[in-house]
């Protein structure tokens, strides 16, 4: 087949009615415009809001929780393997926080290929000592480098520098709503006091905001090795060990792993955090649909105009069957001229949505709650854009398809008898 | 001397709303260089025959030979290639392609074709204008000139190729006298000068006087 002929054909139809093919070209490129900077937007927020909680919780967290043993001594006693056990008064045993073998625990963590990274955590509930004022209050103590890699706590520090917290001895990092209620600056120092009556003072080197007040209220950070001072206690003392894996979804699996095989409690993102998959997921569906929605909205748009040209070209169409064009020759014309409808409409769209998104992402949007996002959040995944223009190519064949069938189909005789 | 178009036992039944039998046993032979016309009243068949020997009309009995080859159970594309080289037309209602220039409409078949290259075909072209006397139309939008220039110029295409046959249907119903003439002219000159074979349907008594062979249809069935 002349494909060179075919498209000069088809591009002389084009330009003989080229107001119905630039309204048909912008129906295409207003709804890929729009699917772009929809999912865009939408998938940006989603991201935005399941770092809020996702990103800083780590997919596993290994600890030991206050509870009574479920093995009783009655049980092991062979005596009394069939009976009944009544046993009243029943206490939590003050065993230890830590993690047992912390040092050994972490390195085979390590160790493990679908792990990404592992770091210890302590959490020390202590006063906040304000003059007359005691606030109820913790310090967690953490490597506050892998923190930062594997967490992005540096993301959530509003003021000073992280880094300090290895560098200065006896610093921490406050919350800065609780820092405003010591009426503290970066440089003071602040009074604790720990659950046994230990008195410190520790210099405020930064404050932090996490996006949740309540939290905020009552958080300090400081590194490992103050923490261990507070609490008088040896350098491999940690209550939790946080790991991040490669693979998210794999998470429950790898706690339930790691409950038996060290012997703690293992707790999985999934398990912490339910709500939020289902929520993106539900915001990802309904972008979708209306950008496809969109897209079909156009393909019929495609569809009509073919349809018209169809019939106000039988003639043409029937000298072109008579001299010679046979009736796939006619189909390849139309086709051709749907899909560049619909590649140069797409193109556009694809260039408009990118400039949208980029509108969008430049749009002020300061919440206290997000102190590192100053715009609204947007998604720039090439993913879209190829999902994009594969949907604009389908739509505009499939919307081409029939029209240029019928052409094809149309009977030079008579349409050239019926004149 | 060449058999370049042959009908043997055609029947056409046009079927809606009773069946009737339109084209009856129509047999006939046409030779290279003949200029053969074919007359009747309206509604006696003459058209419908033309579009069976056009080979647009594939639903009939019978069979048709082009140059020596049948006709019978060729495909689409098959006949499409067929009309493009061997058949050149001529409509009573001029139809030329109004998005193309004059020159472009003489020369889409030729591109269709293939034989030549645009430039070789473009210069072809010309001289089948200029043999018409309207190369000066050549660079005109198609639905700027009159309809007997029109008229011409679908010669034109219909020769582009050397077809082996020139098909007309009322190629003059629609003009003026002065153009009417003109055709008749053309149509003369082509047959005597370049021994071109033409099958014209008409019902203009001076064509069929010009031709050099008249057949006379009836009710569906050639008559003389």
């Amino acid at each position: 087949m002349n494909y060179k002929l075919i498209f000069s054909i088809a591009r002389s139809l084009l330009m003989a009615r080229w107001k119905q093919t630039l309204i048909a070209a912008i129906g295409v490129t207003f709804s890929i415009t729009m699917f772009i900077a929809l999912l865009g937007f939408m998938t940006g927020l989603n991201g935005l809001l399941d770092g809020l909680i996702l990103n800083r919780t780590p997919h596993i967290r290994l600890y030991n929780e206050i509870k009574p043993t479920h093995l009783q001594p009655v049980m092991l006693d062979s005596a009394y393997h069939t009976s009944y056990h009544f046993i009243h008064s029943i206490k939590s045993v003050t065993s230890r926080q830590d993690i047992y073998n912390s040092e050994a625990v972490i390195d085979a963590i390590k160790k493990d290929k679908r792990v990404d990274g592992v770091t210890p955590k302590i959490i020390a509930p202590i006063f906040y000592n304000d003059g007359a004022v005691d606030i109820t209050g913790a310090v967690n103590g953490i490597d506050a480098e892998e923190e930062s890699r594997l967490f992005h706590f540096q993301d959530y520090v509003v003021s000073g520098n992280i880094n300090d917290l290895t560098i200065i001895p006896n610093s921490i990092i406050l919350g800065k709503p609780l820092a405003e209620k010591l009426l503290i600056a970066i440089g003071d120092n602040v009074q604790i006091v720990t659950i046994k009556g230990d008195q410190f003072s520790l210099k405020v080197v930064g404050f932090y905001q996490s996006g949740l007040q309540d939290y905020d209220k009552t958080q300090g950070f400081a590194s490992l090795a103050t923490t261990q001072k507070l609490l008088g206690k040896p350098n491999n003392y940690f209550t939790d060990l946080q790991v991040k894996l490669f693979e998210l979804d794999a998470a429950p699996a790898v706690a339930k792993e790691y409950a038996a095989k060290f012997g703690t409690q293992a707790e999985d993102i999934q398990t912490a955090n339910a709500q939020f998959e289902t929520g993106s997921f539900i915001r990802t569906l309904i972008s979708y649909a209306v950008g496809i929605t969109l897209l079909i909205v156009a393909g019929f748009g495609i569809y009509n105009i073919l349809n018209m040209m169809i019939y106000e070209k039988m003639d043409s169409i029937a000298i072109l069957k008579a001299t010679g064009f046979a009736g796939r020759d006619v189909k390849t014309i139309f086709l051709f001229i749907s899909l560049s409808i619909g590649i140069a409409g797409g193109l556009l769209g694809l260039l408009f949505g990118f400039i949208l998104s980029f509108i969008i992402d430049q749009i002020p949007f300061v919440t206290t709650s997000l102190p590192t996002v100053t715009t609204y959040p947007v998604n720039y995944n090439p993913v879209y854009y190829m999902i994009a223009a594969g949907f604009s190519l389908a739509t505009t064949f499939f919307a081409g398809f029939f029209p240029a069938k019928k052409a094809s189909k149309v009977d030079p005789v008579v349409i050239i008898r019926g004149k | 001397m060449k058999t370049i178009l042959e009908a043997q036992h055609i029947n056409k039944y046009f079927s809606n709303p009773n069946k009737v039998k339109v084209l009856n046993d129509i047999n006939f032979t046409i030779n290279e260089g003949e200029f053969v016309t074919v007359i009747g009243k309206s509604g006696c068949g003459k058209s419908t025959l033309l579009y069976i020997l056009s080979t647009m009309d594939t639903d009939h009995e019978g069979s048709l030979v082009i140059d020596g080859e049948k006709m019978d159970a060729k495909k689409d594309w098959e006949l499409a290639r067929i009309r493009n080289e061997k058949i050149g037309f001529i409509f009573q209602f001029h139809y030329l392609l109004n998005e193309f220039s004059v020159l472009r409409n003489v020369m889409l078949p030729g591109l269709k074709l293939g034989k030549f290259t645009e430039k070789e075909i473009e210069k072809q072209a010309l001289e089948k204008l200029a043999m018409l006397d309207i190369e000066h139309l050549a660079h005109k939008r198609a639905n700027r000139i009159s309809g007997g220039e029109k008229q011409r110029v679908a010669i034109a295409r219909a020769l582009i190729n050397n077809p082996a046959i020139i098909m007309g249907d009322e190629p003059t119903g629609n003009l003026d006298k002065k153009n009417r003439e003109i055709v008749f002219d053309i149509f003369s000159s082509l047959a005597k000068e370049y021994n071109q074979t033409l099958l014209i349907v008409t019902h203009d008594e001076s064509m069929a006087a010009i031709s050099n062979r008249i057949i006379e249809m009836e009710d569906g069935r050639i008559i003389n």
